[in-house]
């Protein structure tokens, strides 16, 4: 395959996410305008503008009309996804470093980092269906896990908040009292801070990498370990196949190691995993720093990557990908 | 991309900087788009004023692929003719934001598709392995540990980096100790074999040990004259005359060293204080001798 080489950003990729239909992509970046890209041939649709800081993470809504940003800024945005025009800002006192809609997109959870004397929290915002009424009211507002949240979605049914971060622990939260419900085994969990979590199509099961070089495939209502998959590097991106039992693994050493070592040794690949099996199917090169962002396309045929190096390669995959048998 | 020009009627200077271009566009026929025709060329000619105030046609022609036939949604299409917005909107045709790698990138296997569903055990379980006969034919070359992982899977594999960095010139060698000692397996150097110290020193040491430094040499001496010079006294294994960098001169003191150390030291004895090239030379040892 020939991937499509997308340098709209000048600093490192942080977060790419795909719309339901699949045909745009946002990519968000340390630089402050997330993108919004076509995702079949990578022709730029247009910027943000408005961040004042790195933006750590975006959603879009289902219908793909609206999308929320979460910035080192101190903000949380929402965005009219076809012209570009802030609609509302969240305002908080720390950096905002995950967000996601529920399903039905009346509901946003959004995590703020540890900053100064606060600690880092969970918030769950309304989103209002005229963006005029919209208010910054926070419904339910969760404290307690030590350092950095990195990510916080939506369980089944949007009854549980599914949170995971610096401290290594999986946590699911009642969405609605904010009550702690489980708490991964610390025996079994990760190591080390937890960079990524992906959702399967279905919601059924998660996938969470960290930087203990491996991930873990996890149920989603009752937070048994399903799967691991173990690689060399530090992981710092994780997807699924929505068509395949294929996951996709991406990482790299640390960006502050990448010049003293030699780049064979750095591992910039993105990694398949078959998710049954957890063995490696094989790896897709071409990044030239750690791949900090990997989406897949919702329909399977494609998937892309954003790396330290600023920037998106879209892959299409060919035919015999899909007929790889181990 | 061709350009061609045609001369505007005569234009001010001092008109021209104050109504710069986008007055003037209006001038100018308006960007027209032909194709993509049936072989995919697509063909953008735009028109702009350049510097000199002189209308240039410029004609970007472009191969369209056709990627997977994606079935898009309705919502999906009307979405395909979205205005474009922010940065975007100034982006002009020259701007190469989004390329296709001219790099084919396949999906690399960690093996050959089709290999055999136990040689897959044995990378995806090793321990397993273990208890079986073929184990011991599994030896990594990282770390020399048997029948614990692969080469490819070594743990270790990024620490050796030393050896890593030599990886292209050893590879004949490699190829050719495999073949004639099949039985032994692969080539492991004196210094990784077990038992042995794996600091390094122990060459470089014996180096030092016979290392004679010559100092006070002119600056036309160069290495083939210092060999000729020290060779009548025994064996030399290296002769180095430091050259600076910039200028390619001599630095005026050198190294020698000897296979033996007996014809070092009489090489001391014999040329410390001689006079060479008009120049008294002085020779020592490199190191200064702890025993």
């Amino acid at each position: 395959m020939r991937p499509i080489l997308m340098k709209g950003h000048e600093r490192p990729l942080t977060y790419l996410k795909y719309n339901k239909d699949g045909d745009l992509l946002f990519s968000c970046a340390k630089d402050h305008t997330p993108t919004l890209w076509f995702a079949d041939n990578g022709e730029r649709l247009g910027t943000y503008r408005g961040h004042n800081g790195a933006v750590w993470c975006c959603d879009v809504s289902r219908d793909s009309m609206r999308l929320i940003t979460g910035s080192a800024d101190q903000t949380a945005k929402l965005w009219n996804v076809q012209t570009g025009a802030q609609l509302y800002t969240f305002n908080f006192d720390s950096p905002a470093r995950s967000v996601d809609f529920s399903v039905g997109d009346k509901l946003v959870v959004i995590t703020t980092d540890p900053f100064m004397e606060l600690t880092s929290a969970i918030h769950v915002k309304r989103i209002a269906g005229d963006h005029t009424e919209q208010t910054g009211e926070s419904v339910l507002t969760l404290k307690g896990p030590q350092g950095r949240i990195n990510r916080a979605v939506w369980g089944p049914l949007n009854r549980t908040i599914i949170s995971a971060g610096e401290d290594a622990v999986i946590r699911i939260w009642d969405s609605e009292t904010g009550k702690l419900l489980k708490e991964a085994d610390k025996e079994i969990g990760h190591k080390k801070t937890i960079t990524s979590l992906s959702k399967s199509a279905d919601g059924s099961h998660f996938l969470t990498g960290s930087l203990d070089k491996s991930a873990k495939l996890w149920d989603s209502r009752t937070l048994t370990l399903i799967k691991t998959y173990v690689t060399e590097r530090p992981v710092n991106a994780v997807t699924m196949s929505p068509l395949l039992d294929h996951v996709v693994l991406g990482g790299g050493q640390d960006a502050s190691a990448v010049t003293t070592t030699d780049h064979r040794a750095g591992k910039f690949e993105a990694k398949f995993f078959d998710k049954i099996l957890q063995e490696e199917i094989g790896g897709v090169k071409g990044h030239f720093g750690p791949i900090n962002a990997l989406a897949f396309n919702p329909d399977g045929k494609s998937f892309s990557s954003g790396g330290e190096d600023g920037y998106v390669r879209i892959h299409h995959f060919d035919p015999d990908y899909f007929n790889i048998k181990i | 991309m061709s350009v061609s020009m045609q001369t505007q009627p005569k234009i001010r200077w001092g008109e021209l900087e104050e109504d710069d271009g986008e007055d003037l566009d209006f001038l100018l026929p308006p960007k027209q788009v032909i194709g993509p025709d049936d072989n995919g060329i697509k063909r953008v000619i735009e028109y702009k004023f350049n510097d000199d105030g002189n209308k240039v046609k410029i004609t970007t022609t472009t191969r369209i692929r056709k990627l997977a036939n994606a079935r898009l949604s309705k919502r999906a299409l009307e979405r395909r003719n979205w205005a474009k917005f922010g940065d975007a909107v100034r982006e002009d045709v020259g701007s190469r934001l989004t390329m296709v790698s001219t790099e084919e990138i396949l999906i690399e296997r960690p093996r050959a598709p089709g290999s055999k569903p136990e040689e897959t055990k044995v990378a995806g379980d090793p321990l397993a392995q273990l208890g079986k006969g073929g184990a011991v034919l599994m030896v990594c070359r990282t770390c020399g540990k048997k029948g614990d992982h692969w080469t490819s899977r070594c743990p270790y594999k990024d620490l050796a980096a030393s050896s890593e960095g030599f990886s292209e010139k050893p590879a004949t060698s490699d190829a050719a100790t495999a073949a004639a000692g099949a039985g032994k397996g692969a080539y492991v150097p004196p210094g990784m074999r077990a038992g042995a110290e794996r600091t390094g020193t122990d060459m470089r040491r014996r180096n030092d040990e016979n290392s004679v430094r010559v100092t006070n040499l002119s600056e036309d001496t160069r290495e083939p004259d210092l060999l000729e010079l020290f060779r009548t006294f025994g064996s030399v294994s290296r002769v180095y005359v430091a050259v600076d960098q910039k200028t390619g001169m001599s630095r005026g003191f050198g190294f020698v060293n000897f296979v033996n150390k007996d014809d070092a030291q009489r090489a001391i004895n014999k040329l410390n204080g001689y006079g060479y090239d008009n120049l008294i030379l002085r020779v020592e040892w490199a190191t200064p001798r702890t025993n």
